[in-house]
C-alpha cells in the first residue's frame, strides 16, 4: 500500500532569511485555491508500475513533419520575435481552416491573435473584459483554470451546475437563473474537460437567445474541437447572431499533440482582438516563433495524421467506456475530448476516497471529479490519452479493486 | 471505405494478432461480424497476409539481406510481367518492385544465410536470365526501420503523470 497524504495544503516556502514574504503577496493570490491534482503528481513519483489516467495531453508525439519543420526553422535562424498578432501566414492558415471547415470568416489581419497556448488566450480574454465586480459565469464541472483566472482579473465567478442526467450540457433555464445585472460573460468549454460532453448546434441555439437578451459575451474554449466523435463540432460563433459576441479560443496542443510547444489562438471581433492584443503585447510580446512555424506546417499538411490519431482515440474511448459500464461503474458516453467521467457512487465512496484508495491499492492515477467542483462529486476523471494496453490493464485493476470493496 | 472497415484495418495493421473479440472491444462491432468482415477483406485481397517483423540480428543465426537492382531488356508483348513472374518464384526473393527512373528497372530484396549464398544466387540465377542486362547488389548492413517499426529502442520521453 502506498501512503497518500490526507490533504493538500498549499506549500508555503519556509522563511529562511527573516523576511515575511506573505506581506508582499497580494490578497487576491491568497484566495486562489491550490490545484487539487498536485498531490497525485507528487505521490506517483518513484513508483514503477503506475498507470496514469490523469494525463491531460495526448500520448502521441508531435508528428515528425511538424517537428522537422521546427528544427529546420531553428537551423535557418528563425529565432526572433514575430508580429504581436503572430506570423501572418499562420493567421491566414487559421482563417482558411475556419472558412473551409465551418464557412466562418475571420479576417487574418484583424480578427485573429496567436497566443502562447490556449492558457494565455484564456488569461487575456478574461482580463480584457473583466471590470472589478463583474460576474463571469462558468460551467461546473469546471476546468481548473477558469475560476482562478476570473478571480485574478477582479471578477466574480458564478457557477452554473450541470449534471450527468443532462449529459453535462448547459440548459437555458439553469443559465438564465444565474444571470444578474452584473453578469458580463459566460465561459463555455465544449468538448468538455473533464466530462467529454459536447454541445450540439441545437443545444447552442437554445442558449443563444439568452446571451443576446442579456447582452453578454461568450468565451468559448474549443481546444478539443477536433476530438468530436459523433457528429460534427459546432463552433459557438457559428450560431446565428453569436459571432459578434464570441471570443473563440483554440490551439494546437490537443489536435496536433503540441502541448509543450505552447501555441494557441483567439478568433474574435476586431475591437476585442485589439483589446486582448494590448495585454498580449506587454505580457507575452509574441508566441514562440518555432511553434508558430510548426503550426503553419500542421495546418497545411497535418490533417491526415491528426485524423488518424483521433480515430485511435475513438477506439480507446469505446474500450474504456464499455469497460467501465461492464464493471458497474456507470459511465456517461463522452462524445468529445479524451476524458471519461464514470460514476463511482455505487461503491459508497466519495470520489476522493476512491481515487486515493485505488491509487494506494492498484497504482492507477485517476482524478476525483470534485477537483472540478461540487457537481463532479461521485465521479472520476479518467483520460484515455494512454495506450490500449494501459487502458485494459487499468480496467483489470479497477475490477480487482472493486472486488475487494 | 466505411468507418468500420477503416477501424478494423487500422487495428490489424497495428497488431495482426488482434482477435475478433479484441477488435469488438474497440469498435462495438459484434465479434462474429468482425470475423465476417475480416474474411471478406481477405477474400477481396485487401488483407494480403499477416506478417511478423523480426529483428534477426538478435537471434543466433542472423540472415543476410541485400537489395538487388536490375536493368532488363523487354520482350515484345510481355512488358515487365514475364521477368517479374519468374523472379517472384524464387523463395529467396522477399519483395520485388518495378521502379521509375533511368538507371534500373526492377529492385528486389533477397534473403540468404551468408553473403556468399546471396552473391552466388544473383550471379547464377538472376544475372543469367536472358532479359537481365546488368545487376547491382547492395548488402544491408543494418536495419533501422522495417515496415513502419523502428528497430532500435530508445528511451522515451516521459510525460508528466498528471496534468490538468
Amino acid at each position: 500500500m502506498t501512503q497518500i497524504p490526507k490533504s493538500t495544503p498549499r506549500k508555503v516556502d519556509q522563511n529562511t532569511n527573516g523576511l515575511d514574504y506573505s506581506k508582499y503577496i497580494t490578497h487576491k493570490m491568497k484566495t486562489i485555491p491550490a490545484s487539487g491534482i498536485r498531490k497525485y503528481f507528487d505521490i506517483a513519483a518513484g513508483i514503477e508500475d503506475v498507470i496514469s489516467l490523469g494525463v491531460g495531453e495526448p500520448d502521441f508525439v508531435t508528428p515528425w513533419h511538424i517537428r522537422e519543420m521546427c528544427i529546420h526553422s531553428l537551423e535557418n535562424g528563425d529565432t526572433g520575435y514575430t508580429s504581436n498578432y503572430g506570423l501572418l501566414e499562420l493567421r491566414e492558415e487559421i482563417s482558411k481552416r475556419y472558412k473551409r471547415d465551418y464557412r466562418l470568416d475571420y479576417d487574418p489581419q484583424k480578427e485573429i491573435l496567436v497566443t502562447t497556448g490556449v492558457s494565455e488566450a484564456l488569461d487575456i480574454s478574461i482580463r480584457s473584459i473583466t471590470n472589478p465586480g463583474d460576474e463571469i459565469i462558468v460551467v461546473q464541472p469546471t476546468y481548473v483554470a477558469y475560476i482562478p483566472e476570473i478571480i485574478l482579473s477582479g471578477g466574480t465567478p458564478v457557477i452554473v451546475k450541470t449534471c450527468v442526467e443532462n449529459e453535462f450540457k448547459v440548459t437555458p433555464e439553469e443559465l438564465e437563473s444565474k444571470i444578474t445585472p452584473k453578469t458580463k460573460a459566460v465561459v463555455l468549454n465544449y468538448p468538455h474537460n473533464p466530462t467529454g460532453a459536447v454541445m450540439t448546434r441545437a443545444d447552442y441555439e437554445k442558449i443563444a437567445p439568452i446571451i443576446e437578451k442579456h447582452d453578454l459575451i461568450v468565451i468559448s474554449d474549443e481546444v478539443y474541437e477536433c476530438m468530436t466523435y459523433d457528429g460534427a463540432h459546432t463552433p459557438f460563433s457559428d450560431i446565428d447572431g453569436m459571432k459578434e459576441r464570441t471570443i473563440l479560443l483554440n490551439g494546437f496542443s490537443k489536435s496536433y499533440a503540441m502541448t509543450g510547444l505552447r501555441l494557441g489562438y483567439i478568433l474574435a471581433p476586431s475591437e476585442l482582438i485589439s483589446a486582448m492584443m494590448m495585454i498580449h503585447q506587454y505580457c507575452m510580446l509574441s508566441a514562440p516563433i518555432t511553434a508558430q512555424i510548426g503550426g503553419i506546417e500542421a495546418l497545411k499538411n497535418g490533417e491526415d495524421e491528426m485524423k488518424s490519431m483521433i480515430r485511435e482515440f475513438n477506439r480507446r474511448r469505446v474500450l474504456i467506456v464499455d469497460g467501465f459500464n461492464r464493471l458497474g461503474l456507470d459511465c456517461f458516453e463522452p462524445k468529445g475530448a479524451f476524458y471519461t467521467f464514470p460514476s463511482i457512487k455505487s461503491t459508497g465512496l466519495t470520489a476522493e476516497e476512491f481515487a486515493d484508495k485505488f491509487f494506494s491499492d492498484q497504482h492507477v492515477i485517476t482524478i476525483p471529479g470534485t477537483i472540478f467542483g461540487e457537481s463532479g462529486a461521485g465521479h472520476l476523471r479518467c483520460a484515455y490519452a494512454t495506450s490500449k494496453e494501459d487502458i485494459k490493464n487499468a480496467l483489470d485493476r479497477f475490477e480487482e479493486f472493486l472486488k475487494k470493496l | 471505405m466505411d468507418k468500420q472497415t477503416q477501424d478494423v484495418l487500422e487495428i490489424l495493421e497495428q497488431n495482426a494478432k488482434a482477435t475478433p473479440e479484441e477488435i469488438s472491444e474497440l469498435t462495438r462491432i459484434p465479434p462474429a461480424e468482425v470475423l465476417e468482415m475480416i474474411r471478406t477483406l481477405e477474400a477481396a485481397g485487401v488483407i494480403r497476409s499477416y506478417k511478423t517483423i523480426i529483428d534477426w540480428d538478435l537471434v543466433e543465426n542472423p540472415y543476410v539481406y541485400a537489395f538487388v537492382q536490375l536493368k532488363v531488356s523487354l520482350e515484345r508483348g510481355h512488358g515487365y510481367q514475364k521477368i517479374a513472374d519468374r523472379i517472384c518464384k524464387f523463395t529467396e526473393v522477399r519483395s520485388l518492385r518495378l521502379l521509375s527512373g533511368e538507371d534500373y528497372d526492377l529492385e528486389f530484396i533477397i534473403k540468404g544465410k551468408t553473403m556468399k549464398d546471396v552473391a552466388f544466387f544473383v550471379a547464377d540465377k538472376i544475372a543469367t536470365l536472358p532479359q537481365v542486362q546488368n545487376t547491382s547488389t547492395h548488402f544491408i548492413l543494418k536495419t533501422y526501420k522495417e515496415d513502419g517499426v523502428i528497430m532500435e529502442e530508445r528511451e522515451e520521453y516521459k510525460r508528466l503523470p498528471v496534468s490538468p
